[in-house]
């Protein structure tokens, strides 16, 4: 119990500032992605709601192929490609040099095309939730299409979409450990090579799905509370 | 050009014009960009099945579909069978029994797949003293027994939630209607509530296939060779991109079809609920 104890403290002994330092990563990873995704997500779902099919098709395809995608190779599929494709641009303008992408904006992108793509669903069905007298009681007070969107629509979205994006939130959490796969030193490759070091694999993975359960907690706990904010204006029965 | 109105012979009115509005444009330039690269995508396919890379590879591309497809149905059989009596012990009103459920599915739900599987994978090598005075070492040292171990018991934490929200939001009605005309209790569970929580959790348990095949990619980073490890392979030898390009293609027709499939058969199984 001692020896485990002495290899997650911090210090040159242990292991625990490395940990930390992947903690840190993974966080951040998730927190980077999360705006680009909720965005991309917002817009694919106004394309899906809107009245032109050819739009709505487009939207449709998007969702298709990256729910359709695991999301390791989507991962992939970006890390490589990209790579791939800075360096044939390169070649064109007459430069040869090996590229080599980072491996944090890769899953940014990544995790934010598969994010978007579900977080487009949950809009939709929040928009879905609002009846259309809202949007024409919009356009009755003389606000512009952007406006009744921003100021009537948008506030009751959020609301009604939190739930299902809370969920994405935690489902991103979890994804960013496939980041790991292509040398990111987040929580799960730390840990990693801690326990070939130390050849204590069990203890270290232990932790390290301790602290992924950790992180769920903390923000279920503050994705109650940002749902309790959002219903405050919620008449009382 | 006929008359809307014979008696007054009044013209038809003319068809609505459909002006190109933004919305109209952009998805137009969208769709373009879709079809244009759907076709280049055909085109480079097609060009590259006469390639040495397809030549080559084909086969080993079948074989680790066969993997993905026995990892895949394997977990989802055994992880099943394990949701049941973990479904049962979660809606127990016996805190001994719901209080350990509660901790294994938050546990699974909660945790990265990938996490899991090393915990199992790796972490089993912390103990092959006692795994081996128990005889189960030769379980835990094949990465495939491994994946399916630790996939059965994921699955099995997500399926005992789709069972048991499926059976907790029968209404009490259906009970009672039963005990009214004299059932006992498992009966009614067997006749009556099971086949129509069974019904309503037909499309989360389509949900869990598809994430499932998904996430059997997984299985590729511990030494599996399924089709993203065959991939993998692949283009660690040959660094030719069309390794990812054709895994994806593979990818995207297995879940594809799975889903069409599947509404088809939620379809069939629900068309007495249809007015």
């Amino acid at each position: 119990m001692n020896e485990a104890l002495t290899l997650i403290s911090f210090g040159p002994d242990g292991w625990g500032d490395e940990i930390a330092s992947g903690v840190l990563i993974t966080i951040s990873l998730a927190i980077a992605t999360l705006p680009f995704g909720l965005i991309l997500g917002f817009f694919i779902a106004l394309a899906k709601k809107s009245e032109e099919p050819s739009l709505r098709m487009a939207a449709n395809i998007y969702t298709t192929i990256f729910r359709g995608l695991p999301e390791l190779l989507t991962l992939f599929l970006v890390y490589f490609g990209v790579q791939i494709a800075i360096q044939q641009g390169l070649r064109l303008i007459g430069v040869e040099t090996f590229v080599e992408v980072n491996s944090f904006v890769a899953g940014m992108v990544a995790l934010a095309f598969v994010f978007s793509s579900y977080a487009s669903e949950a809009f939709l069905s929040a928009f879905r939730g609002i009846p259309q007298g809202q949007y024409e009681g919009g356009y009755a007070l003389g606000l512009s299409r952007f406006k009744t969107l921003r100021l009537i629509i948008f506030p009751q979205l959020i609301r009604l979409a939190l739930p299902a994006l809370g969920n994405l939130w935690l489902i991103l959490l979890k994804e960013t450990a496939l980041v790991s796969v292509i040398g990111l030193a987040d929580l799960v490759r730390q840990s990693g090579i801690a326990a070939r070091v130390t050849k204590e694999p069990f203890l270290f993975f232990g932790i390290a799905c301790l602290i992924y359960l950790v992180l769920a907690m903390i923000s279920s706990f503050g994705l109650t509370r940002i749902e309790a904010w959002s219903k405050r204006g919620d008449v009382v029965r | 050009m006929t008359a809307a109105n014979p008696t007054t012979g009044t013209a038809a009115p003319p068809p609505r014009a459909r002006p190109w509005t933004k919305s109209k444009i952009l998805g137009h330039v969208l769709m373009a960009v879709w079809i244009l690269s759907g076709a280049y995508l055909v085109f480079y396919l097609t060009t590259n099945i006469g390639s040495p890379f397809f030549a080559r590879y084909w086969r080993e591309y079948v074989d680790g579909f066969l993997v993905t497809l026995q990892i895949v149905s394997l977990s989802l059989l055994i992880g099943a069978a394990i949701s049941v009596p973990i479904a049962m012990a979660r809606s127990s009103s016996w805190k001994l029994l719901s209080g350990p459920a509660y901790a294994y599915v938050y546990f699974f739900r909660g945790t990265p797949l990938l996490a899991q599987t090393f915990l199992i994978y790796y972490g089993a090598g912390s103990f092959r003293p006692e795994l081996q005075a128990v005889g189960l070492w030769w379980f835990f040292r094949e990465a495939f027994y491994c994946v399916v171990f630790a996939f059965s018991l994921n699955t099995s934490a997500y399926q005992a939630e789709i069972l048991r929200g499926a059976i907790q939001n029968m209404p009490r009605g259906q009970w009672e209607g039963g005990q009214a005309l004299g059932l006992s209790r498992p009966v009614i569970f067997f006749k009556i509530i099971l086949p129509q929580a069974l019904m309503v959790a037909l499309r989360p348990y389509g949900n869990e296939i598809i994430l499932m095949i998904k996430g059997s990619a997984i299985a590729s980073i511990v030494t599996i060779y399924d089709v993203m490890g065959e991939t993998r392979r692949a283009y660690s030898r040959s660094y030719d991109f069309q390794a990812y390009i054709w895994a994806a293609v593979l990818y995207l027709m297995i879940v594809e079809t799975l889903r069409r499939v599947w509404d088809r058969i939620e379809e069939r199984l629900t068309r007495h609920l249809k007015r």
